[in-house]
């Protein structure tokens, strides 16, 4: 009972990341065991089959649908264009002509007896998949597509809307404390990913995505600035798939919370060098965070595979992620073993932790995250 | 005695067995039991005293769940029976599709496609009845050619459970394109729902399907004396035998982080909804943005500055495990589930009712007395028990939070009895009520369900300070005004006979102003009063609702926030 395991998110300057790249439907894959990729190289790609369409032929012939079978011009299997005719009906000695067209171009894949209707399957739709960083090949998945790994460093950030992007990164503060204001945001950060410190502004948000910035990381940002800037409300921390072409990546929370020291001073470091950033999040099983990649060739063989991890000991660097210390960090003092009672009347496990401004305070173990020094 | 491992159904384990283990060593540990043989596989039967077990069972939430998509002819009928038996099989329901839902055909071909179920229950038409509007159905799902949410190039399992003479025709589209299986018909008649061999084959196609697509259900399977179930499957078995055993009307709700679970039997017919994104951590913003600030707000019995309560709720998302450190922060919390309790039964109370379109002969009397159909079954002066489990009511720090939120959100009226659900035992008591029910009974009557006590609350509403009812217990008779709650000392396994007089206007079940004379229980809590009127409107004014909320708490013993 003297150590624990908590969450915390991964700052590292070099660590191995490994990404699944996977069609959505069997495929072809494009690439080869070892190949070297780079962010847009296609890894693989399949097609995903059409909508079938459904025309009611007999109904719009007036027939019941037993009656459809002489009147068809069509057969399963034929390939269509649009206006092409599927099926007539003639009366009065051929003087009176009904057709039913085809209203999309296709293959016809099912006359119905039941019902009369005719299913016209429109052409597949092409689709592929990216490598997404820049790296080497290192596992096939047969038919779905591969495994890419590189050296990199890594930033995760705790929540992020918009997808995977790339882009050179540029410190746009000089401090994790200072706020990205509308002003910074200048045209020639087109295609950027730009980082600012405790938050973002909803105008300049607005203008980073008028501009075309590929991405902003920043410390926080205020609920209303993101759903103005959304255009709607959040209500589950599934995204990724937002309509918007500048991602947001935030690596602290909401509000206004300076970026962690670490984090910015690794993106600082980092600047000018090309990322691949996803603001893709899910907090559910299966946790997704908001991340930027940026692929190395050095190779400190000291640092490869540093993790320091997720073991909670005294000594150990820490954040308090909830109020009523919320962003403050410290030391971790004493992992008392048994449950003690908190202000809330709850009993959990907790630890005592030395703050930075000098005091020694209680916590819920649920209530911290290890930090890297 | 429980133990409790974390999941360890992903990377870098992939095998949710060794979470299993681990569980099984924590029992070991707390009892002393030799449980597991050297290759950590569980010892069965019993051998002596001190080692191995008769019995092991599992239930399992694993991969998010069983999602499902529902088609039917008419909204109000099939679809919506086809809703009640996914619903009560332990689905969640991602999209339910009729012919008559309003939606064009290429809308509802494109949403089959971009949800990718797990699997779909299609049905419609009464036994004899329309077939050419199932083959609709059946040709909507081949021009959607939908794939399962897992397993890639696995088949879609599809279950027909619709007119038994549209088999063939629908059989004749599907067959070979899907895993098709027929059972009855749901809604052999307008007058009937035959919900069971829809509920069975989905259970089935669970574990075949989505079981088998989550690492080491296999090897669990091998392991378990009966068929691994889903847990909201398992919690709806065991509040139907309690409910047929007691001979009494049941609401249970499971309160979690990402969806909220309530099961009903009224009138012995059973009923489960589960609100898939009302929750308290995952899905707390999105209570957030369904119930509106205000209405979480007008809980918290403090000022409290919107902003900073949607920053708060936001950092709750995105960290969600997470705890309520301070008392107000804990009182927000509260707050929250107050209203992801009452929106949740909201949902249930539509789902929850009479058959729609049943044909009824009605005389010139029975216009002004018969029901329309599809009226909710959810009656809640004739509700004897609500049982509270998940997180924020399990682990409430004190039994009177709990009961102060369910009083809240469910607002019962009459007489009812308040409970929890100790340590989250229903789920593990369902699967057992499949091999032993009177076992499973026995247990959830003594260490599952901690009793919070009766309540009685008459409906009606009044003025402040005026009489709402008067109560006589052990010979002696107190009164209770409007807007009051009022907590009388009753123990646990006490009881009393009261009798309750309502004032003009108000009901306790007997009518209104008639008196009721029965037999309360006690618990943890005790015996509530709540004359705060039904429905219960809370002051408009902020100065006055913080007064009542905060009188509220310290009638129940509760402090509102710390001094």
């Amino acid at each position: 009972m003297g150590t624990a395991y908590t969450p915390g998110l991964k700052v590292s300057r070099r660590t191995l990341v490994r990404k699944t790249r996977r069609l959505p439907l069997k495929g072809q894959v494009m690439v080869s065991e070892g190949q070297q990729v780079d962010p847009d190289t296609v890894v693989a790609r399949t097609e995903i089959p059409g909508i079938m369409q459904t025309v009611r032929t007999a109904e719009i012939l007036g027939l019941e649908p037993a009656e459809l079978q002489p009147a068809l011009r069509v057969q399963v299997g034929d390939r269509v264009q649009r206006d092409h005719v599927l099926a007539e009906t003639r009366s009065f000695f051929g003087l009176f002509r009904s057709e039913c067209r085809a209203p999309v171009g296709g293959t016809v894949e099912m006359i119905s007896e039941h019902s009369g209707h005719i299913g016209i399957r429109v052409p597949a739709t092409p689709i592929e998949v990216t490598a997404y960083i820049k790296g080497r090949v290192a596992e096939i998945i047969p038919d779905e597509g591969v495994v890419v790994e590189t050296q990199a460093a890594l930033v995760q950030g705790i929540f992020g809307v918009g997808g995977e992007r790339t882009g050179i990164i540029h410190m746009l503060v000089s401090s994790p404390e200072e706020p990205l204001t509308e002003d910074m945001i200048t045209p020639d950060l087109a295609g950027r990913v730009v980082v600012g410190g405790s938050n973002v502004s909803g105008a300049a948000l607005v203008k980073a995505a008028e501009i075309g910035t590929a991405s902003v990381v920043v410390g926080a940002i205020i609920d209303r600035d993101l759903i103005d800037f959304l255009g709607y409300d959040i209500g589950v921390a599934i995204t990724g798939q937002e309509d918007i072409n500048t991602s947001l990546i935030i690596t602290e929370g909401f509000g206004s919370i300076p970026m962690a020291d670490r984090t910015f001073r690794l993106l600082s470091s980092l600047e000018g060098q090309q990322a691949s950033i996803n603001g893709a999040t899910q907090i559910r099983a299966g946790v997704i965070r908001p991340e930027v990649i940026v692929p190395t060739t050095e190779v400190a063989a000291d640092e490869i595979g540093q993790d320091l991890g997720q073991l909670l000991e005294i000594g150990s660097h820490i954040r308090a992620i909830r109020e009523p210390y919320f962003g403050i960090l410290g030391t971790v003092a004493a992992l008392p073993p048994e449950p003690a009672l908190i202000p809330s009347g709850s009993t959990v496990r907790v630890l005592e932790a030395d703050l930075a401004d000098g005091r020694r305070v209680v916590i819920p173990r649920a209530n911290v995250e290890i930090i890297e020094e | 005695m429980r133990g409790e491992a974390p999941t360890t159904v992903e990377a870098p384990f992939d095998d949710v067995t060794a979470g299993v283990v681990n569980a099984v060593r924590e029992v070991e540990e707390l009892s002393g039991r030799a449980i597991l043989d050297e290759s950590n596989l569980i010892v069965r039967p019993a051998r002596d005293g001190t080692s191995g077990v008769d019995l092991y069972l599992s239930t399992s939430s694993a991969g998010g769940g069983l999602q499902m998509t529902v088609a039917g002819v008419v909204k109000a009928m099939s679809a919506e029976s086809a809703e009640r038996a996914a619903l009560g099989a332990g689905a969640i329901i991602i999209d339910v599709i009729a012919v008559d839902d309003g939606r064009k055909e290429y809308e509802k071909v494109r949403r089959i496609r971009e949800l990718r179920p797990d699997m779909i229950l299609v049905s419609g038409g009464t036994d004899g009845g329309t077939v050419k509007h199932l083959v609709e159905v059946a040709e909507m799902l081949i021009a959607a050619d939908p794939k399962p949410r897992l397993g890639i190039g696995m088949s879609l399992p599809v279950i027909y459970a619709g007119n038994k003479d549209a088999r063939s025709a629908v059989s004749d589209i599907l067959d070979g394109k899907v895993d098709l299986r027929i059972v009855d018909n749901l809604r052999p008649t307008l007058e009937a729902e035959n919900l069971g061999p829809a509920r069975e084959a989905i259970h089935e196609l669970f574990l075949q399907h989505v079981m088998q697509q989550a690492p080491g259900y296999g090897k669990l399977s091998s392991w378990t004396d009966a068929g691994i179930m889903s847990t909201p499957n398992a919690v709806g078995k065991i509040i139907q035998i309690i409910a047929e055993q007691l001979g009494i009307n049941v609401l249970a709700v499971d309160i979690g982080g990402a969806t909220t679970d309530v099961f009903s039997v009224f009138g012995g017919t059973f009923n489960r909804t589960v609100s898939a994104n009302l929750g308290l951590s995952y899905s707390i913003c999105n209570v957030l943005t369904e119930a509106g600030v205000g209405n979480i707000q007008r809980w918290v019995p403090f000022d409290t500055k919107e902003a900073d309560l949607r920053n708060s709720l936001r950092n709750k998302m995105i960290r969600p495990t997470t705890i309520p450190h301070t008392l107000e922060d804990l009182r927000i919390e509260q707050a929250v589930a107050r209203e992801a309790l009452r929106l949740a039964f909201e949902h249930h109370k539509t789902l929850a009712r009479t058959l729609k379109g049943v044909q009824q002969v009605r005389s010139i009397g029975d216009l002004l007395t018969q029901e329309a159909t599809g009226q909710t079954l959810v009656k809640m002066m004739e509700l004897d028990m609500i049982v509270g489990s998940g997180g924020v009511l399990s682990h409430a720090p004190r039994g009177a939070e709990s009961a102060h939120m369910m009083l809240d959100a469910y607002q019962p009226e009459g007489v009812t009895m308040l409970a929890k659900d100790s340590i989250f035992m229903m789920p593990q008591l369902g699967v057992l009520s499949t091999v032993h029910p009177q076992a499973a009974a026995q247990v959830f009557d003594r260490d599952c369900l901690i009793k919070f006590g009766h309540v009685i609350a008459p409906a009606g509403v009044a003025r402040a300070g005026d009489f709402v009812c008067s109560l006589t217990m052990d010979g002696e008779e107190r009164t209770f005004k409007f807007g009051t709650l009022t907590l009388i000392p009753l123990g646990l396994t006490e009881t009393k006979e009261v009798t309750i007089r309502p004032g003009r206007g108000f009901d306790v079940g007997a009518g209104r102003g008639k008196h009721v004379t029965t037999t309360v229980e006690g618990g943890t809590v005790g015996l509530i009063v709540d004359a705060r009127g039904r429905p219960m409107r809370l002051p408009a004014d902020k100065t006055q609702r913080l007064a009542k909320l905060q009188e509220w708490y310290a009638a129940l013993g509760l402090q509102a926030a710390e001094d």
